[in-house]
């Protein structure tokens, strides 16, 4: 029976299944490649100096030790045990506890050149033995190599050296265990040894760079036999928490979309977008020109997001927390209220204080802490201080992509310049923006007024004219235009014409009620000749049928008369008759 | 790793009694009053470890006849040794005492090598 059992189980895990994988338990790692590492296989991390292969390889064994229940070793050949404890100590890992507990073991391999003489043959057999020994010592199912490369610059035979790495990968192998590699990246190849020779199941390049003074760092999987993986460069950091990867360059593009309507906190401007607001999960640049009343439409958003109760997160970027909330009260907005109720979070900092991967990485874990249904960010335009054009326009990428997947409408601000064409692309994100509001300075009649019109709205019927953007100490108020014959008029202008409308209106309703007055005097007038016409008809007509009358006795006369003298006809003509019969 | 040890003094004490007489004063080793402790880091008897040890006892008892003392650790057996003494290549001959410690690594083949390595000889007559 098991025996049958067994075989079906061993058909099931036939060579054509996905190749299995060790999760890293890397923020960010696991989903680029989707699962994590190839388990029972060594994988070879590399890159320069400072780009977190030591990091990564341990907190790949501290995840593992702690959220997968498997042990690790880790064998270092640069830094002694204590130190390496105290270096990722600060990231929040407690290896000491974890030898302790037998769920990590390290061993310092150390190689000195100079009290090392090599006299004939030799073999790592001795670094076996200690691997085996620390492997079994807690039960290991991870190792971590960090850096193997060390042992070159220790030992100067290099054809026993490749001889026994390519030994001790094989060897990992048949242990089965999960291993990672770390090696420096050389000049032309991806290690200084060339060690993707030996170690060829999936390699990781870190790369930490400077463009532009702005360090970012970057990872990528150049390479993962028998798994299909993100192919892209995908930035990473590292903070109190470790590692984190971000592979949000929209991997998908599936993002619900919902019909529901949010409102923007300004009861013009949803009247304005269908009278609705907002689609929930949308994202909404807000753009113009300096002081058009930007960061005053975000924070109409963000005060009606938490009127309904819902959090929201604010990232400010030019304005310290304090500042966003003394000037938005001046237009009548109490943010600080929700501040204080826990919410509304605004987190505000220097765009060049940090690289934008960071800047990214930020925004994400605070998100993923907060859990905000709704994001504003003031202004995106800062971003391209910390990095260069395109790199600012990926990172919006993500994070468009990044709350889409989270449903989480966002708001952005964007800063134009005050002599660009209004519909240029500030970002070159127009094409990620569903709903584009945008402000705009209108001067006239020596006065600079704001104008705000929607540039689009996607998937919902919205109107195509400017209003006129008004700060009352009530909060933001959108006014109908005045039209003049030169245009729109705004502000003063528009009052002005307004009266001249009033104005005219009174003229042109006294000419309308004398006119209805002569109307009603020409009406009586008519109505009094209709009266005496119509006596007159109806003396014409008694007269008429009098006449008729008359006529009508004379007719029966006429014919009375001539009966009779038929009648009369007849009598003589009998007398004449019998008159003649008497003489015969 | 006893076994060894012992295995090791015995041979020496008898090269000692042996060899006595025509003792020739090795070149350049003003520390012979010193005490020699040698450790021999093995897996397992293979022919390697046979062939580090006979090159090692050989060149021992001709240059440091009844100073010295090895002792042959075989990791196999323990393996905790392997860290407690950074131990990566096998064979692996550490020169404990005199200091500082010096370490050897390979079968021991080329005798004036590994005089040099152990401090036997300038480095400089290493070509001689």
């Amino acid at each position: 029976m098991s025996g049958v059992a067994g075989k079906k189980q061993k058909t099931k895990k036939s060579p054509g299944i996905e190749l299995a994988k060790c999760p890293t338990g890397i923020a960010g790692l696991d989903e680029i490649t989707k699962g994590g590492l190839p388990r029972g296989r060594p994988t070879l991390v590399c890159g320069g100096a400072g780009t977190g292969k030591t990091l990564l390889a341990m907190e790949f064994l501290v995840r593992g030790a702690l959220e997968y229940d498997e042990p690790g070793v880790f064998i270092s050949f640069e830094e002694a045990a204590e130190e390496l404890a105290k270096n990722v100590e600060s990231l929040g890992f407690d290896i000491e506890r974890l030898s302790k507990q037998k769920k990590l073991a390290i061993d310092y391999v150390h190689v000195e050149r100079a009290e090392i003489l090599e006299t004939g043959e030799y073999d790592l057999e001795g670094l076996f033995i200690r691997i085996g020994y620390a492997v079994a010592s807690v039960g290991a199912k991870r190792v971590a190599l960090d850096t193997i490369e060390a042992l070159f610059a220790g030992l100067s035979n290099d054809f026993i050296l490749r001889g026994e790495l390519r030994r001790l990968f094989r060897w990992l192998k048949e242990k089965g265990l999960t291993a990672i590699i770390t090696a420096e990246r050389g000049t032309d190849t991806l290690t200084r040894q060339g060690l993707e020779e030996y170690v060829s199941d999936c390699v990781i390049v870190l790369d930490h760079r400077v463009v532009d003074q702005m360090a970012t760092r970057r990872l990528r999987v150049v390479k993962y036999r028998g798994s299909s993986h993100g192919t892209n460069e995908y930035p990473f950091m590292i903070d109190e928490h470790g590692f984190s990867v971000l592979p949000v360059t929209g991997l998908s593009l599936e993002h619900l979309a919902t019909s529901e309507r949010v409102s923007s906190g300004i009861l013009e401007l949803d009247a304005m977008l269908g009278g609705k607001g907002y689609f929930r999960g949308s994202t909404i640049l807000v753009s113009g020109t300096t002081g058009s009343g930007k960061t005053s439409v975000a924070a109409h958003f963000a005060d009606a997001a938490c009127r309904r109760g819902e959090r929201c997160s604010f990232f400010a970027f030019e304005e310290s927390e304090n500042q966003i909330l003394r000037n938005m009260s001046s237009i009548g907005l109490d943010l600080k209220q929700w501040v204080k109720k826990g919410l509304l979070q605004i987190k505000a900092s220097r765009p060049t204080m940090l690289g934008l991967e960071t800047h990214l990485v930020t925004m994400h874990k605070e998100i993923a802490g907060f859990k905000p249904r709704n994001v504003l960010i003031d202004p995106i335009t800062d971003f391209e201080a910390a990095g260069t054009h395109g790199d600012a326009k990926a990172m919006l990428l993500r994070i468009v992509d990044f709350l889409k997947a989270r449903q989480i409408t966002a708001v952005f601000t964007s800063l134009t310049a005050e002599d660009s064409a209004p519909g240029s692309t500030d970002m070159g994100i127009s094409s990620l923006i569903d709903t584009w509001l945008l402000l705009r300075n209108l001067e006239q009649g020596g006065e600079r007024n704001r104008g705000l019109y929607i540039l689009k709205s996607r998937g919902m019927a919205h109107s195509n004219q400017i209003r006129e953007f008004v700060l009352t100490d009530n909060g933001a108020k959108l006014i109908d235009v005045a039209i003049g014959p030169d245009g729109i008029l705004t502000g003063s202008a528009r009052v002005a014409q307004q009266a001249k409308e009033a104005a005219s209106d009174v003229v042109r309703q006294q000419a309308r009620e004398a006119k209805r007055q002569s109307l009603a005097h020409k009406r009586t007038a008519l109505q009094a000749r209709l009266k005496a016409l119509q006596a007159e008809l109806d003396a014409e007509t008694q007269t008429f049928e009098m006449e008729i009358k008359q006529e009508g006795l004379r007719e029966q006369r006429a014919q009375a008369e001539r009966l009779r003298l038929a009648e009369w006809r007849t009598a003589k003509a009998k007398s004449l008759k019998l008159a003649k019969g008497g003489a015969k | 790793m006893k076994t060894g040890m012992m295995h090791a003094r015995a041979a020496a004490r008898q090269a000692r009694s042996r060899k006595e007489s025509k003792k020739v004063p090795a070149i350049g080793t003003p520390q012979k009053i010193e005490h020699w402790e040698l450790r021999l880091y093995v897996a397992g008897h293979t022919a390697k470890s046979l062939a580090a040890f006979a090159n090692l006892r050989s060149i021992c008892e001709e240059h440091l006849a009844g100073e010295y003392h090895i002792e042959v650790i075989d990791l196999l057996k323990n393996p905790q040794l392997a860290k407690t003494d950074q131990i990566v290549a096998v064979p692996t001959l550490v020169r404990r005492l005199p200091e500082p410690i010096r370490k050897i690594i390979g079968h021991l083949s080329d005798t004036e090598k590994v005089l040099v390595g152990l401090q036997l000889r300038p480095r400089g007559l290493e070509g001689k």
